[in-house]
């Protein structure tokens, strides 16, 4: 990463809360982000992964505006955007897009393709024969046959509507596109078809991507960094080299272990026991420590900070900070 | 389907293509090719357009005055005319022509029926989008006012509603609007709720439309169906409750004619001159069933699952 360049989005100690109810006249926070910082350079992908829950759709959300942040700083291009209100935000907004999960519910099902797509373009303020233009060309953009645009979103397959929410998100000349488990709901190998065309995109057009999956494959695929989240903070960050091959964080190696591995090795399975955490009672200390296999007495008490790890991974855990001075290649046995 | 299975490699930008595809899913046209195609959706709509002209044009229509007692309406004996020659449809215990009455009778039972629906439809519309969209405190109470307003019989409603107000045309339009709309406000609301969190809704959010735009363009668009087939089948209703007001004699007041009126008087001389019940009874059970199998042809009309389907 480049430190000197401002990069593309920075957030900083993001949260965001939600009031849940405890009881009668009793309410407490959920947290579904707490104190999250990443930065995402231009032209570079983010991958987070982490269970269902653990607040990479609230965190993706609330980039987007959707939902609005507790407390902490979203910076587009080092301008604030946390603090603005919504009319202010409109055009800073275009430079972010999401890819939403189920391409079935992303597209009104009242428009064609080409009404849909022309949505993002209308804040460009085109004239009526540059928006055929640009919809022509966006759909090529997505490799889609420009007679689909007078089709409805019913009359297209999951990966062709999946490729007019890509062209629709690119429409707004975005920055950043938010792919919120875009692929998930797809089939292998149309899953591969659109993780090209997100490459084949983003290497013409420099875009960045904060890519949000629970498939560490697809996430090593198309990242060039991950971030690893459990009950609304990030646990572990670095290259996705680092953090799938060489996890340090208990959780990291968890999840990692639990993936089907293809050559048969058995290498040891590490198993966390127990459900994700209530988010609205979260366990003291590291929120991990009740499923933790290396768990130290310290875990519960004080909460881990992101420390920069010796091959420049960050990772919030006492036990790997502090077997970092005996043994450092733990956990480096283990394959995605 | 044959246009699907061109090959991916095929950018022809053919804007032509485009342009006549737009035109082809044009609603006007997609709506008379249903209708067409659906014999009994066209005789309702018929049926409904011939009643709102005849109540339109009644004085052109109706062959006698409606309030003027003929003397030769009434026999020697006082019993009203059967149907005949003069009086096509007979004539009442006033001498009264019953054709002319039920064509004026139109009048008001349309007008009170869709100036009503018209109204309590706005309202809960209004109301239902509002609380549904806002949520919070704001819905609250307009879902608690809502639910006061449910908890009361329809026509006990009305009924209570007419003795503070007391009865002409315009109370009762009013009565049944303020007693109707609450049927709508909780549809369109939990419409509006489930809407809002739809991920197409929210991708227009994140693309910088505004929110009287995603209203406008992705909200009310997916409530028309549910407003319309509500309303076409308000207005049967409405028609019901106006006669049954003006059964109980509470209605559009004497002597101006109302199907409702003319049924409570009829059924004094039921068997000596069945005329007057049945004829108001039957142009009142073609009116709502017509209303209501318009109701059924828009529903199919604006179901999105048909969308897009060649005809």
């Amino acid at each position: 990463m480049t430190m000197n360049q401002i990069p593309l989005v920075e957030v900083t100690d993001l949260k965001v809360y939600f009031k849940g109810s405890a009881g009668i006249l009793k309410s407490r926070d959920i947290k579904a982000v707490d104190g999250v910082s990443f930065t995402i350079s231009k032209g570079e992908t983010l991958g987070i992964a982490g269970e269902s829950g653990s607040g990479k759709s609230t965190l993706a959300r609330s980039l987007i505006g959707i939902n609005k942040p507790t407390s902490g700083s979203i910076a587009i291009n080092g301008t604030q955007i946390s603090s603005f209100k919504n009319s202010a935000l409109r055009p800073i907004r275009k430079k972010l897009q999401m890819v939403f999960q189920d391409p079935y519910d992303s597209l009104d099902p009242r428009f064609t393709i080409f009404e849909s797509i022309s949505e993002g373009l209308q804040i460009r303020n085109l004239a009526k024969s540059e928006i055929k233009d640009e919809i022509a060309n966006l759909l090529q953009t997505v490799k889609l046959p420009v007679s689909l645009a007078s089709r409805y979103p019913k009359e297209l397959s999951g990966g062709q509507r999946q490729r007019v929410a890509i062209a629709r998100a690119l429409a707004t000349k975005p920055d950043l596109i938010i792919c919120d488990e875009a692929v998930a709901a797809l089939d292998v190998s149309v899953r591969a078809q659109i993780l090209n065309l997100l490459q084949d995109i983003q290497q013409e057009s420099g875009i960045s991507y904060l890519f949000i999956s629970h498939d560490l494959s697809t996430l090593r695929y198309i990242s060039k960094n991950v971030a690893i989240m459990y009950a609304g903070k990030i646990v572990e960050i670095g290259s996705s080299d680092n953090v799938l091959t060489h996890p340090q964080h208990p959780y990291t190696k968890a999840l990692i272990s639990a993936v089907p591995n293809i050559s048969g090795k058995r290498g040891t399975k590490i198993k966390s026991v127990g459900e994700p955490p209530d988010p609205a009672n979260l366990p003291g200390g590291c929120a991990f420590n009740v499923r933790c296999h290396d768990v130290l007495p310290q875990c519960s008490i004080e909460t881990p900070k992101l420390l920069l790890n010796l091959n420049d991974s960050k990772v919030a855990c006492h036990a790997t900070a502090n077997n970092r001075n005996s043994d450092s290649s733990k956990g480096g046995e283990l394959h995605v | 389907m044959s246009k699907n299975d061109k090959p991916i490699s095929d950018f022809k930008n053919s804007f032509e293509e485009i342009e006549s595809a737009l035109e082809s899913t044009n609603f006007r046209s997609r709506a008379w090719g249903s209708l067409k195609a659906d014999k009994v959706a066209f005789a309702s709509v018929a049926v409904v357009i011939f009643l709102i002209l005849v109540a339109i044009f009644a004085p052109f229509f109706a062959p006698k005055d409606p309030l003027f007692q003929y003397i030769d309406g009434l026999s020697d004996v006082g019993a009203p005319q059967g149907l005949g020659r003069h009086f096509l449809l007979g004539a009442d215990q006033s001498g009264r022509d019953v054709l002319s009455r039920l064509i004026y009778g139109a009048r008001v039972s349309l007008t009170v029926g869709i100036v009503a629906t018209a109204l309590a439809s706005f309202i809960g519309v209004m109301i239902g989008a509002v609380s549904g969209y806002l949520g919070g405190w704001v819905e609250s109470f307009l879902m608690r006012l809502t639910d006061i307003v449910l908890a009361f019989p329809i026509l006990l409603f009305c009924i209570a509603l007419i003795a503070v107000t007391g009865p002409s045309t315009k109370n009762v339009v009013l009565v049944i609007a303020f007693a109707y709309w609450t049927y709508l406000a909780r549809i369109i609301r939990s419409q509006v709720l489930s809407l809002k969190e739809r991920e197409f809704v929210i991708a227009a959010r994140s693309l910088g439309l505004t929110t009287p735009q995603i209203i406008r363009r992705h909200i009310i668009p997916h409530l028309i169906p549910t407003i319309i087939v509500y309303s076409t089948l308000g207005v049967a209703t409405s028609i019901l409750i106006e006669a049954s007001l003006s059964f109980l004699g509470i209605g559009v007041p004497l002597p101006q004619a109302s199907w409702g009126e003319m049924i409570s008087e009829g059924q004094k001389y039921f068997q000596t001159a069945p005329w007057l019940l049945v004829a108001p009874g039957v142009t009142m059970i073609i009116a709502v069933l017509a209303f209501n199998l318009m109701g059924d042809w828009l529903t199919d009309l604006f179901d999105t699952s048909a969308m897009g389907v060649k005809r």
